[in-house]
């Protein structure tokens, strides 16, 4: 590793080292109700929305309103996309999306996937961007961390019927986190050049003397949230590794860093809220582990190069460099695309594809294990919440007392719902990718024959069960086959969990505390951490071993045999 | 002792009749108890259809291999119902020896309570209320209480303590025994059991696999098998898909062997007997659980209630000490402590003539005149007159200064008495008050003696995490002073049985599960509060209806064994869960590059056994995961090791031993038995 990668590799772990603690303690007083800034604000959409802000919900009623909001978030964005011609800000004169890609788009955003089966810039009016998308960035975003939020009091509280209410932790989460940060941010991104207009495109002549398209916009915000939310949409079709979206090292280094902040504090935040910041801790290394471990295989295997390029005149000293940009080089690459799989977020700089196989064979399995290193906002938390019960209950029986978390026995209703939630996984990836697999209608949209081309339907599955968003491009999404299935996936990855992990919280809210001994289960300290971290890899890759196996396994072990296909 | 009879793991009779037990454990309804298992059969059958469609299509190169897995599938299900079957044979063997103490007895009805005529019926007749005469020579034929009469019981087939005991109405000794026998006098004894619902009955249902109830955390843990289950169903089901797209033709039969090997047998086919077993270790333990999910909680106890007397101390006071006053010698005190003690046959008695003799070699024997002077109820005072005149009296330090002084009492008691009296009152002793003559010579210090070895329990159980607190009627002083000695946590002193409900509710409001036992009718109300209450077997039948557990031995300390073997039971399924997940690990490099070798050559790079042929691959994982629950059936008898410490450390044990091992013992395994059928040229 050369010491410019080493540096920049540092310099952004110490950022996150840096910010996490902060934006977790903060997180932990904006919904303890201890920060109020914004009160009025906070108080007008509480009586706009006849919302009494003391009266709690049952895990239930919690769910409910989860549902119901997300379905209303994704009524209204079906509706937009389906009518943007007669919506106002459209100086493209973009025509209304087809039926099938409207309900992609629209679940996707609403389930904080940003699955983008269209090219932002040639596809969508400034008004579907700002207010179908851009609200659901925040909004989808600010569900994830109510429902961490609720879930974190449901194991915090003892013997208690409700945990939070979740108009008043969505008002929160979007006032007092993602919009002050979205702010920062944009204003950060404007610095580096990022455009902020309503201006129409602008004709150019290049260099060359080709005529040439820029398309302009609200990009700088929209980006901001992206990042901010792990939503990951890109405003431009190929995302931040589009000049406009992400022209220069500096903010790339900004777009990564906001990845990860609030997935990283929310660890934290779960520290605070239990009231023992250990317990925050130890979920955070468990996650770091994980982070570190796949940089470090991804960096190698992207380092090694292409062993069926070395007879071509093809310089591979800076390792792999099919679809990265210079400006970005394999560190940065890497690092964004470790960070972006494993932070569900989606938005991509390089071109997942074009990775070597064992590199998107990293990428793959962040997404497949369920979304937790980090994970999206919120939702990686109480993913990896539904990893501790099944470690804490295997693991506990061996300390021979009836599995206790935090106190809180975990018995066979905290079980069933915690397999419940870990078989939508399977189910999206394997079940619709076996059928994505034999299907001719779905083999079509496959660009690549053999082990590439499973790795693509695969990739595609795995992206929007575990609600990421990034693409293998080579995978031709936008048909009413895929774009219906992939819907489908997403909702099953997102609310399977958010149902089964609510569901746990309510059980556990319920129960009695004991008090910790030396008999009960220390879920704190390194022991715990590689306890974790085991039930995650074997669980994760018991599950999808077989066909790794046959997609990038089998391509690595082709590509190093000189075999192509 | 009859129901503690030591059998071997596994004896040539047992194995004979558990082999044929598991072959009925085949019926359907029996297997759907258990949902791994019953996949597998379902896999089975499956493979055996497979197999016949393969030799009607008139064979291929397969058919050896299709027929060889065949049959390894049903043996390991066939395993799985052995493993249970031998579990309850040993559970059987037992009951057995416990039933036949409750065999067919002709019982003596009485008419009507007034007076004694009877009448001769069936034991298995009776019915709860019945009264029953049971007179010297007859057998108990029903659990109950005594409601007239007094009689001495041989209960040795039920403890095995041979001498008899008394048992007479009223009080707390009233509660007999089905299958004990009357050997002296006679009883009037109400029938308090319902007719198949004595404490023995209930106990043989947990120890007989087809009646018992599955514990909260069995109930837990088998929805985890079955979530996994489903899991590899649905990752071998996707993979016929995966295959087909990546233009491998793979045989069902290969796909179906796949599944059963990732799917947990092991532990499913051990679950059932690692319970049966562990209610079999109960029953060696001389104690009856009246369910099991009684036991299983007395793993999660925090806090167990202890008596102070029986249970940390012997329950007698003995001497401890000679404490001279008034220029009397050391030895001189001894000396008629001692001649006041002769011929006290009492505990305290005899412990003060010990005591002598240890400290001072005295031996001392009766003069033949000596009158001695026993303890009533009016004096609080026993002691000798000696023939040379001298008038020795020992008693409560009241008692003798009342006798010493007339009315006066202590106030004209020397100094020097009243400061060794207060001294080992504060100590936490009785003082003994000595005197001869009506003059005080001094004080025997009478101590609780704290059973040896009863510190390193309470520390064990302290490093286990569980919080031990001695429950006492002495006063604060006496109490702590015990407390410290013992090493116990906590103490309740002067205690009632309110404030004792009380204190287990106290606790249990701040979460934590409390065991205690007790034997009298005033702890019932506690011994039903308590999450787990075990009932003295001598104790009143209201104590033992309240209880969840019975110690047909009467021994309090028993509570902690009782704790052991439910942590034990759940440390076993755990320890065996997480082997069982960890061997799909080398499964997995055994059986995936066999099935997809013929597509991408390159995954050979993954046989990292280097197993012989695909065909030996999958018929050595399929063979190992057979053979594995053979293999543990022992380690599920058993019981996984358990040695008293904090959970951290045994997690960091378990984990290696069962987490590493279940990662690297297959590896091995079905390297060996990929070699072995390369060797006969199997398939």
């Amino acid at each position: 590793m050369s010491p410019t990668d080493l540096l920049q590799i540092l310099l952004f772990l110490a950022l996150i080292l840096a910010i996490a603690p902060f934006l977790g303690a903060y997180m932990a007083r904006v919904f303890e109700g201890r920060v109020g800034f914004l009160a009025p604000a906070e108080r007008a959409i509480y009586a706009a929305c006849g919302t009494d802000a003391s009266e709690e919900q049952s895990w239930s009623r919690y769910l409910g309103a989860v549902l119901l909001f997300n379905l209303a978030g994704f009524a209204l964005l079906f509706g937009i996309l389906l009518t943007q011609h007669w919506l106002p800000w459209n100086p493209a004169g973009m025509a209304p999306l087809d039926w099938d890609l409207a309900f992609n788009t629209a679940v996707s955003f609403v389930t904080n996937t940003n699955w983008q089966a269209y090219g932002g810039e040639s596809t969508l009016s400034y008004f579907s961007q700002m207010v179908g998308l851009t609200v659901q960035n925040f909004v989808s975003a600010a569900t994830g961390i109510a429902v961490a939020v609720a879930i974190t009091r449901g194991i915090a509280r003892r013997q208690a019927r409700t945990l939070g209410n979740f108009t008043v932790d969505l008002t929160r989460g979007v006032l007092y986190i993602l919009l002050p940060l979205s702010i920062l941010v944009a204003l950060a991104l404007v610095w580096q050049g990022v455009p902020q207009n309503l201006a129409a495109y602008v004709d150019a002549t290049t260099v060359e003397g080709a005529q040439q398209m820029l398309a302009q916009g609200p990009a700088a915000s929209q980006i901001a949230i992206k990042q901010l939310g792990t939503n990951g949409g890109g405003f431009f079709s190929v995302n931040s590794a589009h000049p406009y979206e992400n022209p220069t090292p500096i903010s790339n280094l900004i777009q990564m860093v906001a990845i990860l902040a609030i997935p990283a504090g929310l660890a934290l935040t779960y520290g605070h809220m239990v009231g023992d910041k250990r317990q925050g801790w130890a979920i955070f290394a468990a996650m770091g582990v994980l982070f570190l471990a796949g940089f470090a295989v991804t960096y190698w295997a992207e380092m090694q190069g292409n062993p069926l390029l070395a007879s071509l005149p093809v310089d591979q000293a800076a390792g792999n460099m099919e679809g990265k940009e210079t400006r970005f080089g394999v560190v940065n690459s890497v690092l964004w695309a470790v960070s972006t799989t494993a932070a569900s977020n989606g938005s991509v700089n390089a071109m997942h594809d074009s990775f070597t196989p064992l590199g998107g064979l990293v990428l793959l399995l962040n997404i497949q294990l369920g979304e937790i290193i980090y994970g999206g906002v919120g939702a990686g938390l109480y993913g990896m919440l539904l990893f501790v019960v099944l470690a804490v209950f295997i693991a506990g029986l061996m300390v021979g007392r009836t599995p206790e978390y935090l106190g809180k026995k975990i018995e066979s209703r905290e079980v069933k719902l915690a397999v419940l939630g870990m078989l939508s996984m399977p189910v999206g990836i394997l079940g619709f990718g076996a059928l994505a697999a034999v299907l001719p209608v779905a083999l079509a949209s496959v660009q690549d024959a053999g082990p590439h081309g499973l790795s693509e339907i695969l990739y595609a599955y795995s992206s929007a069960t575990g609600n990421n968003g990034s693409a293998f491009a080579g995978f031709g999404a936008d048909t009413p086959y895929h774009n219906v299935m992939l819907g489908l996936a997403m909702i099953l990855g997102r609310y399977a969990f958010i149902a089964a992990m609510l569901a746990v919280a309510g059980s556990l809210a319920a129960k009695k505390i004991t008090p910790p001994s030396a008999g009960s289960f220390p879920t704190h300290g390194p022991l715990f951490v590689g306890l974790l971290i085991g039930t995650i890899l074997i669980v994760g890759g018991l599950t999808f071993f077989p066909v790794l196996a046959l997609g990038p396994i089998a391509e690595h072990l082709a590509m190093l045999a000189g075999t192509k296909f | 002792m009859i129901a503690n009879k030591e059998a071997p793991l596994l004896d040539a009779r047992l194995v004979r009749a558990a082999a044929i037990a598991a072959l009925t454990k085949f019926d359907p309804r029996t297997l759907a108890r258990n949902p791994v298992m019953f996949v597998t059969a379902v896999v089975a059958v499956l493979s055996t259809l497979l197999l016949a469609a393969d030799i009607a299509g008139g064979g291929s190169e397969n058919t050896v291999l299709f027929a060889l897995l065949s049959f390894w599938l049903w043996l390991t299900v066939l395993f799985a119902n052995f493993a249970e079957a031998v579990a309850e044979g040993r559970g059987k063997a037992r009951a057995d020896t416990l039933r036949a103490t409750q065999r067919e007895t002709t019982a003596k009805r009485l008419r009507d309570a007034g007076n004694r005529a009877y009448q001769e019926v069936s034991s298995h007749s009776l019915a709860q209320g019945d009264l029953l005469l049971v007179e010297a020579g007859d057998i108990v034929p029903a659990d109950g209480e005594v409601v007239e009469g007094i009689a001495s019981v041989d209960e040795s087939a039920i403890t095995g303590e041979s001498a008899p005991v008394i048992r007479e109405s009223g009080g707390d000794r009233s509660a007999v025994t089905g299958g004990t026998r009357v050997v002296s006098d006679w009883i009037v004894v109400r029938v308090t059991q319902k007719p198949g619902e004595s404490f023995l009955d209930r106990m043989i249902g947990l120890v007989e696999g087809a009646q018992r109830q599955k514990t909260p955390n069995e109930i837990a843990l088998t929805i985890l098998l079955v979530g996994m289950s489903l899991i590899f169903l649905i990752v071998v089901g996707s993979l016929e898909f995966f295959a087909h797209y990546s233009g491998a033709l793979i045989p069902v039969m290969f796909l179906v062997a796949l599944l059963v090997t990732l799917i947990p047998t092991t532990i499913g086919g051990l679950l059932s007997a690692i319970g049966i077993a562990g209610m079999d270790r109960l029953v060696k333990a001389n104690v009856i659980a009246k369910s099991g999910r009684a036991v299983e909680a007395a793993g999660d106890v925090d806090v167990l209630l202890l008596d102070k007397t029986g249970t940390i101390t012997f329950g007698n006071r003995m001497a401890d000490g000679f404490l001279p006053v008034a220029g009397t010698s050391e030895r001189t005190l001894a000396e008629m402590a001692m001649l006041a003690s002769l011929a006290d046959e009492t505990a305290e008695g005899r412990s003060i003539v010990d005591l002598a003799r240890r400290k001072f070699g005295l031996d001392l024997t009766a003069e033949t005149d000596a009158k001695f002077v026993p303890f009533t109820a009016q004096t609080r005072m026993s002691g000798v007159d000696l023939p040379d005149g001298r008038r020795i009296r020992k008693g409560a330090a009241d008692s003798v200064l009342a006798d010493a002084y007339d009315d006066a009492g202590t106030t004209r008691a020397p100094r020097d008495l009243v400061t060794a009296v207060e001294q080992v009152a504060r100590s936490g002793g009785t003082p003994l008050v000595v005197s001869v003559d009506r003059k005080p010579i001094g004080v025997v210090h009478l101590k609780d003696v704290v059973k040896p070895g009863i510190r390193e329990r309470f520390a064990e159980l302290r490093a286990m995490g569980i919080r031990t607190v001695m429950v006492t009627g002495d006063n604060p002083l006496t109490a702590a002073a015990i407390a410290a000695e013992s090493g116990v946590d906590d103490f309740l002193a002067e205690a009632t049985p309110e404030k004792k409900l009380e204190l287990i509710r106290k606790e249990q409001a701040d979460g934590r599960l409390v065991a205690m036992c007790g034997d009298g009718s005033n702890d019932a109300p506690a011994l039903a509060q308590a999450d787990i209450g075990v009932a003295m077997n001598d104790g009143t039948p209201a104590a033992k209806e309240a209880a969840n557990l019975i110690d047909l031995d009467s021994d309090p300390t028993k509570l902690i064994e009782v704790v052991m073997v439910g942590k034990q039971m759940l440390i076993s399924r755990g320890a065996l869960t997480t082997f069982s997940i960890a061997n799909d690990v080398a499964k997995y490099f055994a059986i995936i590059p066999a099935l997809f070798i013929g597509v991408y050559p390159g995954l050979q790079a993954l046989n990292v056994m280097n197993l012989g042929s695909p065909s030996s691959a999958i018929l050595s994982a399929v063979i190992f995961n057979a053979l594995i629950i053979v293999a543990l059936i022992p380690l599920a008898l058993r019981g996984v090791k358990y040695a008293p410490s904090s959970a951290a450390a045994l997690l960091r044990r378990n984990l290696a031993v069962y987490g590493l091992g279940g990662l690297v013992v297959p590896f091995v395994g079905i390297k060996a038995i990929d070699l072995l059928i390369n060797a006969v040229g199997l398939v």
